[in-house]
């Protein structure tokens, strides 16, 4: 696939497929990430984006019946081996959801919880009040530690989440449709915060908006089912935003981009 | 043709009313639309369940009230009214109305000084005994003096009072003493050992169900659980009897064990309730959306550390309201401390003793030939209502709880 890259990925998936039973719903991905740049997952509904996402991070084999072929290359290491330790890799690759889920705990707690079970022996108060400094949320917390973290807003919520997930220091942030529950302001101040944290972690973002791919992405995957009828997941291109957004390759990518499907 | 389009798909106002459009523009291809009948339709069936559905719950309610009504009616009695007792001492030989020394038989309840008796509707008070002999002013509290055969029992007056009933540390009516407090700690000592059983089991169980079993181990466990809680209270009576104490004499020694102990009762108690704290803790469990496991995983946490650290702490409320559920099903519980914790009250902290609960109490008592307006028999109504006052604290706090720590997940 187009990309400039040096082949110095952050995380590569390699020939992934993805299984629920007996059902491929991704099929032999191969990608690459380039590390600290903002990577986007397009594409339409049902292709297997966040599948990809989670299996990037060892999430999936939490759901009984999903298994899957390939490899993911994160870390000099296959995480899909045997020897290796799907906690630990959870750990270093964080991820932020969909929908904002911060525990139903206080919001240093928040903060605080994944460092603890890490073992963090560190000042903790200095961790929470940093991360949530990256997380551009501290100005508006810095006075209500104690209180829920469900008792924030909206957007409150999903830069607690990021927080959260940057407060264990992980070398990747997974994001999967961080702003679909979001209005445009909150959405815009994610989006500020994804470039501010681009200088330090390497992230990829799945989204259904299309906009928000071409203004924060460096690269840009586009995925959809495949042509020959088995419905699987596909990676049909990949390559740097500014190509994909302007010359595509593919018939497809330009009938999806131009928005004549999806 | 168009007569029967408006017949089938609209309402005539009447018989004899003009269909306007199609007079109006007979040539018209499109039949003109008409009002829809949007009168209000008298829907007889759904005011008769309606009614139905709000008698059903009425009917509840006032029951229940009702139950609480007659146990505070007969406690207030219990407490205001003056109680006899027989003292079993029969009068020696007949007494005129008049006569205010006089003998008694040796047997019986010792009789004492400065106390009323009743003899059939007299009343009397004691001034001083002299051995079978008696000095007494007849005709007391404003009760006719009146002329008595040999052989008629003296009854003893009691006055339980409210302060001896909640402090007292004896409980025998009949010989007037109304200390609930020896039935109080056996039923506490009780359903503290049920509960000690049943939250650590409940609990591990409910967390292996909702977060660690498999679907098929799931669908098999659970319907043992819960035969577990259909097996009726009187078997568990006497698996408590002949099971569980026998066990704790070989443990403990049956120096230490009396064959009917609270310990044993408790225990089977606590396994009899563990349904109760399981399910409901699972429920409340499983109610903790999959999206906070998943944050949890996300950040590199065990399954032991999201179980524990996130998904039980998010389910408190419902796993608090399980168990203070579970505590007031133990208290109430009758069968098994009736077979296994022994008949009659005892004032100890020892479970390896025996003891009488509250509960046990009441059905030794209710159950017996005790016979209407006793002391005994009228004390168990003031019993009875402790009881509904425990359990009614205990619901109290567990709302509290529930409406306090309740998360609300979409």
């Amino acid at each position: 696939m187009a990309n400039s890259s040096n082949g110095n990925y952050a995380i590569k998936a390699d020939k992934l497929s993805v299984y629920y039973g007996e059902f491929r719903a991704v099929r032999e991905v191969d990608l690459g990430i380039e590390p600290r740049r903002i990577t986007a997952i397009i594409g339409p509904s049902g292709c297997g984006k966040s599948t990809v996402l989670r299996a990037l991070k060892s999430l999936c084999e939490l759901i009984p019946s999903v298994h899957t072929e390939g490899k993911v290359v994160f870390g000099g290491r296959n995480i899909y081996e045997l020897d290796v330790d799907p906690v630990e890799v959870r750990r270093r690759i964080g991820m932020v959801f969909q929908k904002p889920n911060p525990f139903p705990k206080s919001i240093y707690e928040n903060v605080a919880w994944g460092a603890r079970i890490n073992g963090f022996k560190g000042d903790m108060d200095e961790l929470v009040e940093s991360t949530l400094k990256s997380a551009a949320l501290w100005d508006e917390v810095h006075d209500k530690l104690d209180q829920s973290g469900t008792s924030l807003s909206g957007g409150q919520q999903q830069r607690l989440c990021i927080a959260r997930a940057i407060a264990v220091k992980p070398d990747i942030i997974l994001m999967d449709e961080p702003c679909s529950a979001l209005d445009p302001i909150a959405t815009l101040r994610i989006e500020e915060l994804m470039h501010d944290l681009a200088k330090d972690y390497t992230i990829i973002i799945v989204t259904h908006n299309m906009q928000q791919a071409a203004r924060v992405s460096d690269f840009t995957a586009f995925f959809s089912l495949s042509e020959d009828g088995k419905r699987a997941g596909t990676l049909m291109e990949y390559g740097e935003t500014k190509h994909m957004f302007t010359r595509p390759e593919k018939k497809i990518t330009e009938d999806y981009i131009t928005g004549r499907f999806g | 043709m168009n007569k029967t389009y408006l017949r089938l798909t609209v309402r005539k106002p009447s018989l004899n009313a003009p269909i306007v459009a199609s007079q109006s523009d007979p040539n018209a291809k499109v039949p003109v639309q008409q009002m829809p009948d949007l009168r209000r339709r008298p829907r007889l069936r759904e005011l008769t369940i309606n009614g139905f559905l709000f008698l059903c719950g009425f009917l509840s309610i006032f029951i229940t009230f009702g139950i609480v009504y007659e146990l505070g009616k007969e406690s207030f009695l219990f407490f205001r009214n003056r109680q006899w007792s027989s003292t079993n001492k029969p009068l020696a030989a007949d007494i005129n109305p008049e006569q205010t020394v006089f003998e008694v038989e040796a047997s019986g309840t010792p009789l004492q000084t400065d106390m009323n008796y009743r003899i059939e509707g007299e009343i009397i008070h004691i001034d001083a005994i002299d051995g079978t002999s008696l000095t007494v002013q007849r005709g007391f509290d404003d009760s006719q003096p009146a002329a008595h055969r040999a052989g008629l029992t003296l009854e003893a007056e009691l006055r339980p009072n409210l302060l001896e009933f909640i402090t007292g540390t004896e409980w025998a009516p009949h010989n007037g003493k109304f200390g609930i407090l020896p039935l109080l700690t056996a039923t506490l000592i009780v359903s503290g050992v049920a509960i000690v059983v049943a939250v650590p089991l409940g609990l591990a169980t409910a967390v292996y169900l909702s977060e660690y079993a498999s679907p098929r181990a799931h669908n098999t466990l659970k319907p043992i659980l819960e035969i577990l809680a259909g097996v009726p209270t009187v078997v568990y009576g006497f698996f408590a009897l002949t099971f569980m104490t026998p066990l704790l004499r070989s443990i403990f020694g049956a120096d230490t064990v009396n064959i009917y102990n609270m310990a044993s009762a408790g225990i089977v108690i606590g396994i009899l309730i563990l349904p109760f704290v399981s399910t409901v803790s699972e429920d409340a469990l499983s109610a903790v959306p999959r999206s906070l496991r998943e944050a949890s995983y996300a950040l590199g946490a065990t399954r032991l550390e999201t179980a524990l650290r996130v998904v039980v702490p998010a389910a408190f409320s419902g796993i608090a309201a399980a168990i203070i559920l579970a505590a007031s099903r133990a208290i109430g519980e009758t069968m098994v401390v009736a077979i296994a914790s022994g008949a009659g009250p005892n004032f100890t902290f020892n479970p390896f003793e025996a003891a009488e609960t509250m509960t046990g109490h009441i059905v030794r008592i209710s159950g017996g030939d005790m016979s209407y307006n006793s002391v005994d028999y009228n004390s168990i109504f003031a019993v009875g209502l402790m009881l509904f006052v425990m359990t009614l604290i205990l619901n109290v706090i567990s709302q509290r709880i529930v409406r306090r720590f309740r998360e609300i997940y979409e």
